[in-house]
């Protein structure tokens, strides 16, 4: 059988059969899985099409994912073989880095893995998150049967709690930390490059808002507000996570800005924004990527905290950290409701913390090999 | 009307040591298609000129005195607006800098870094920045320019980056190119190349050249006139063949006695005794004299201006030994 007949078949086997197992099994178990989901669940997802919105994403994803894998397969397989070595650019170094690091590559798969189940979510969940099956005959059911995970003190379904909550906690992370990136990101560099008392100006607000106890402002803020949104919690989050970011940019442009490059730039005649955004930032990104890799565990675990504490998003709505802190109660008769979303954190955070490491390693030139 | 006329430059830093004053009076002309060179040691201040003549000196610390001027094709540059500087930067004034291996943005293609300019001051459209990039890579005489274009400065030689440098600079043919030490990171067989194609390039496109450098034999190779730089003044100026064979600066007759000759392995290098004193603290007087061993007791008095070496000549020296009213020396007139 030749590798294009295979990959048409089951897409990443032929890459893995050659040792490259990260893409070709990434691929592989996309194919499988999404392949598996469409077939127990026919009938949901052709529903979807007509659906709410979240439905018509998870039809939608099913089908990009599908493809995705398979049309990736089909021409890596049909490319020649020394051109996948050629790159010798900063981000094809990098990437080959990364591959060599087994744990972070688990960790990538990870975390396209819960991705991918938080956008599928509508089309596998077997239960509805808010629904209560019976409070008289289903609560605190043990994991088994018709719940995987059992139910909690309500009757509602732990496993399908999890993923719509995964929905929650990847968005926050992954919203949050865009905020707090693009404005660390510029106030850094802005900050870094022109020194002086802009300088001085930022990094003394940078200072003000460290200096300041996290938990207790978020806490502040989020009681300012009646209603807790999801983008109040994002907002907030993300606002409060920049100046860590602002800090090793400006670090890295205050070195960046003495290089002959930037002279040259100047010599050029470029205005310092175009210098700022064209070649400052660019060369300043390395450890941008690793913070916010980072940031996003980090931004995931405060609005578990927040939800905890009741201060995350209002119920119904399934966040890990309501749940652990639902199931606070009856850790004794009923330890799954926290055991099992407090597990979703942990992985979630680890497989972002693998990465994140992993990439650092990856971007730090006297690291390679 | 010369192209460039900088008169009085003066451009001082201020340090933790006291005020250290970089460039102190320097005049210079540079006439359209002329070659100039300015040679001297480190920290005489010949790249601080350049960098002046461009706005670039930082500030603080840096700062160019009340009183210097900096005319450039009849345009004051010296407090004009940012936007027309930015204008006049590697547009009609360019630069090349030492060092090509970091003189480029590592993270871009050289390619890239042509168009920026194309695009920026010449108003060209992607399609055509890269027709004129590829054209002027060709220019300055690199191998396969099309594949070339979208190389990173990391896969290419020191060499060729200096290449790709002069085509940036070349790129919105400007009126002056100021090349600060172009060849000195490269090899000699490569330095002997660029600075061919400079001189080539520069006949070419009919532009003046300021070219900085320590190196004499640059300078008699590319040069027309000479100015010689010693503690931030210019000690003496004229013709490159005048300078080089009748020096009358007693640093310049050092500088030209310290270079080895091929062949005479056995003689002993001739450097000039001392070293440069600090910018911070020049000495009072003329600022060689603890190095010169013509120095007599004017010399410590006061300093010398840029006397003119024979009336009617361009050539000038800043040295009481080419000042006709004196005797004091006691070998007046021509030092030996």
């Amino acid at each position: 059988m030749t590798d294009a007949s295979l990959s048409a078949v089951l897409p990443g086997f032929p890459q893995m059969l050659k040792g490259r197992w990260g893409a070709g099994g990434m691929s592989l178990t996309v194919w499988l899985g999404l392949l598996g989901v469409l077939l127990t669940r026919w009938a949901r997802f052709g529903a979807g099409w007509g659906g709410p919105l979240d439905h018509q994403i998870a039809s939608l994803t099913v089908v990009a994912g599908l493809l995705g894998a398979w049309g990736w397969s089909m021409f890596d397989v049909s490319r020649p073989a020394e051109m996948e070595r050629s790159g010798i650019g900063q981000w094809s170094l990098t990437a080959r880095a990364f591959k060599k690091n087994r744990v972070a590559v688990i960790g990538v798969m990870v975390v396209v893995w819960i991705y991918l189940i938080a956008l599928i979510t509508p089309l596998i969940a077997p239960h509805d998150p808010a629904t209560q099956a019976s409070l008289l005959t289903a609560r605190l059911v043990a994991p088994g049967g018709e719940f995987p995970l059992g139910t909690d003190h309500l009757s509602r379904d732990v496993f399908s709690r999890i993923m719509y909550g995964a929905r929650i906690s990847l968005s926050i992370g992954f919203i949050a930390v865009g905020i707090s990136v693009t404005i660390g990101t510029l106030l850094g560099a802005v900050s870094g490059y022109l020194g002086g008392w802009v300088d001085t100006v930022v990094m003394r607000f940078v200072d003000m808002v460290i200096s300041f106890p996290r938990l207790v402002l978020l806490i502040a803020i989020v009681a300012l507000f009646e209603s807790n949104s999801i983008f109040l919690i994002m907002a907030v989050l993300g606002l409060t996570q920049w100046p860590g970011t602002a800090r090793i940019v400006r670090g890295e442009v205050l070195s960046l800005r003495e290089r002959e490059f930037i002279e040259a730039a100047r010599a050029l005649g470029f205005s310092r924004r175009r210098i700022i955004l064209r070649h400052v930032i660019p060369n300043a990104l390395a450890p941008v990527i690793v913070t916010a890799t980072l940031g996003v565990g980090n931004v995931i675990v405060l609005e578990a905290g927040l939800s905890f504490l009741g201060l995350g998003l209002q119920p119904p709505t399934p966040s890990w950290g309501s749940m652990v802190s639902d199931g606070r109660g009856y850790l004794l008769d009923a330890w799954w409701i926290s055991t099992f979303s407090g597990l979703a954190i942990v992985l979630t955070v680890v497989a972002f913390n693998l990465v994140g490491d992993g990439l650092r390693d990856a971007l730090d030139p006297r690291l390679r090999t | 009307m010369p192209l460039l006329e900088v008169t009085d430059l003066r451009t001082y830093f201020t340090t933790d040591a006291g005020v250290a004053r970089a460039v102190d009076g320097v005049s210079l002309q540079v006439g359209t298609g002329e070659t100039l060179g300015i040679v001297g040691e480190s920290g005489c201040g010949k790249t601080v000129t350049a960098l002046s003549v461009l706005g670039l000196i930082p500030s603080p610390p840096g700062e160019i005195v009340a009183g210097s001027s900096i005319r450039f094709n009849d345009e004051e540059l010296l407090g004009v607006k940012p936007a027309r500087l930015r204008e006049i930067r590697g547009n009609a004034i360019s630069m090349i800098f030492q060092e090509p291996m970091t003189s480029l943005n590592p993270v871009l293609t050289v390619g890239h870094q042509i168009e920026e300019v194309l695009r920026l001051h010449r108003g060209l459209n992607k399609r055509d920045a890269r027709a004129t990039g590829v054209a002027l890579l060709a220019e300055v005489g690199i191998p396969e320019p099309d594949q070339r274009f979208d190389a990173y400065p990391h896969q290419m030689s020191g060499g060729m980056l200096q290449r790709v440098m002069i085509a940036i600079a070349l790129s919105c043919e400007p009126r002056l190119l100021i090349a600060d030490e172009p060849t000195t990171a490269l090899d000699v067989t490569i330095q002997a190349q660029i600075l061919d194609l400079l001189v080539s390039l520069q006949r070419k496109h009919g532009m003046a050249l300021l070219l900085i450098t320590h190196d004499l034999g640059v300078i008699a190779e590319v040069c027309d006139r000479v100015v010689v730089m010693y503690g931030g003044q210019i000690v003496e100026t004229g013709a490159t063949e005048e300078i080089l064979t009748r020096p009358e600066h007693p640093y310049t007759q050092g500088l030209l006695a310290s270079l080895p000759g091929i062949g005479d392995r056995d003689v002993r290098l001739n450097p000039i005794p001392g070293t440069v004193p600090s910018a911070v603290d020049w000495p009072d007087g003329c600022r060689f004299r603890d190095r010169c061993s013509f120095a007599w007791e004017r010399c410590a008095e006061s300093a010398p201006d840029l006397l003119p070496v024979d009336a009617g000549s361009s050539r000038s020296a800043r040295c009481w030994l080419v000042d006709p009213d004196d005797s004091s020396s006691g070998l007046a007139g021509e030092p030996t």
